[in-house]
């Protein structure tokens, strides 16, 4: 899923300054697993705006809305009479519900709540961990289902880099070396030689290097 | 462009190399690479040039390895894969090599967040066993990553690193096999300070056969104070000072502190020549370069070849 975290709320307040009619939007996706867009997030950020508006003795009307999924055409069109009456909206969504919200309704700004920080993983309540880039040609076959571009922090092929220490990476000694996770599979499955085979520079045109992606369905058009 | 550089030279003849290291400076200052090569001169057979070392901004490599050139000394610019990508390598690869550039040591590159730039986004195109290869294939085969032709290709002395003091061992072992087999010629190790690993990785490398094909460099430095001891062992990634060594320079009064390391460095030398497979040392004493000839000197190795 797609992970993100709160803006400060400072940075929030400050960016909606101009603005006294404001819509909360939250989306009922990744943001809501990692308990930083859905509903419950949306109903208390927009209590907190509502509070500090007060306490500055501006008069201001923020309400609050969730949306199945801002990513999604389908969806948007709910906002479609109402969505005039506002001066902003204030999304809780990825990047991507923002912008694509933003698309569809040319006339009103709409400002992002949360960082999109990466794809990721609940490991545990309360901690999520990256796992995929999205770089367009997965090479996690090769790599004993553990992505080097992601876990390791120079992306490097043919690991482990001299600052692996004791399993951990030289950036942080809580973040496990990927190469050392890489060989230690590597050796329960008998497979040392597969380490031993020289992984090639790799084609990074799949990933963002080559420009912004798209796929393309023709057989799924309507 | 054929002819060979220094290091490669001894090495060729069947010498015991000595290299030492220069640290770019963080300004226009040429002389001050300038005053490093004249401490160095004659007393080893070539010099390191660090690019950008723990991601902090420096004088370019290239810029400095030729300043250093001129004087007569043989450069080995380092080249890190942090900051920049393949068409940016095998340029400056190029430009290294008309302006007689001799060698080229591949690294990672420390990670941007040990130094100055906290905020810079890193490349990573490719990695430092790929970028041997890149520059093999530049040489021998006269191609570039593309498959495209370089003429005519660099002629150019392939060096690698690796740190034979982290455990697991045998991977530290095996990755040198692996920068062999992309085309290593010699291999400049990480400091020891740990003799006891290191001579363990040796044994590996011998079963591996590695020394016969990549000339192993053993990395020295000299401690110059109980607080450098720490800060190393706490703060250098994957540095290993063992605690024996850091309560040898405590056990002497403070105005020997600095004599104290630079014997313990010497024994190290010493006791490196001994091991077989080890063809040469490398003297890292960074921002204490002046120190480097008395090593040399009490080790006996000078006068070089």
């Amino acid at each position: 899923m797609i992970v993100a975290d709160r803006k400060p709320f400072d940075e929030i307040i400050k960016m909606l300054a101009p603005y006294s009619n404001i819509l909360v939007l939250g989306c009922n996706e990744c943001v809501t697993v990692c308990a930083v867009g859905g509903a419950k997030e949306v109903a208390i950020l927009a209590s907190q705006i509502r509070m500090r508006r007060m306490t500055d003795g501006v008069k201001t009307k923020v309400d609050e809305k969730t949306l199945e999924r801002q990513c999604d055409t389908e969806y948007l069109e709910e906002l479609k009479d109402v969505i005039g009456s506002y001066d902003a909206v204030l999304s809780l969504a990825c990047g991507c519900g923002v912008q694509f919200l933003g698309e569809r309704y040319i006339d009103t700004p709409v400002l992002p709540g949360v960082n999109t920080t990466f794809m990721g993983v609940t490991e545990k309540q309360g901690f999520w961990t990256e796992r995929c880039q999205g770089c367009g040609n997965c090479v996690l076959d090769r790599t004993m289902g553990i992505c080097p571009v992601t876990r390791c922090a120079k992306s490097i092929f043919n690991g482990p880099c001299g600052g692996s220490w004791g399993g951990k990476c030289e950036i942080d000694k809580d973040l496990p070396c990927a190469w050392h996770l890489i060989i230690e599979r590597y050796k329960e499955r008998g497979r040392m030689d597969a380490f031993m085979e020289i992984i090639p520079p790799k084609d990074w045109s799949t990933a963002r290097d080559g420009g912004p992606r798209k796929r393309h369905r023709e057989d799924m058009e309507i | 462009m054929s002819t060979q550089g220094n290091l490669e030279r001894v090495l060729r003849s069947g010498g015991f190399v000595v290299t030492a290291e220069c640290g770019p400076p963080r300004g226009v200052a040429p002389d001050m690479i300038r005053k490093k090569g004249e401490m160095l001169k004659g007393y080893v057979d070539a010099v390191n040039v660090t690019d950008n070392q723990t991601a902090v901004v420096r004088m370019s490599s290239l810029a400095s390895s030729v300043i250093l050139k001129d004087m007569g000394i043989d450069p080995v610019m380092q080249m890190v894969c942090r900051d920049r990508n393949r068409i940016a390598i095998q340029s400056d690869v190029l430009g290294a090599a008309a302006l007689g550039i001799k060698n080229i040591l591949c690294l990672s590159g420390d990670h941007q967040r040990f130094g100055d730039h906290k905020g810079a986004k890193n490349v990573f195109d490719i990695d430092s066993v790929q970028l041997i290869q890149c520059i093999k294939g530049m040489r021998d085969d006269g191609r570039f990553l593309s498959g495209e032709e370089v003429k005519p290709g660099p002629s150019i002395f392939i060096g690698c690193v690796e740190n034979p003091c982290i455990e697991p061992l045998e991977i530290r072992a095996m990755r040198l096999a692996k920068k062999t087999s992309a085309g290593a010629q010699f291999c400049q190790t990480q400091c020891v300070f740990n003799l006891g690993s290191f001579e363990r990785w040796m044994e590996m490398v011998r079963q591996l056969h590695l020394h016969e094909k990549v000339s192993i460099i053993a990395g020295v430095t000299p401690l110059r104070s109980v607080g450098m001891a720490n800060y190393m062992k706490k703060n250098v990634p994957g540095m290993d000072v063992p605690d024996e060594l850091i309560d040898r320079l405590k056990g002497v009064p403070k105005e020997k502190t600095s004599e104290e390391g630079i014997r313990i460095c010497v024994e190290t030398i010493e006791r490196l020549m001994g091991i077989e497979g080890v063809r040469g040392i490398h003297i890292m004493a960074i921002g204490w370069e002046d120190v480097v000839p008395e090593i040399v000197k009490s080790a006996g190795l000078y006068p070089r070849p």
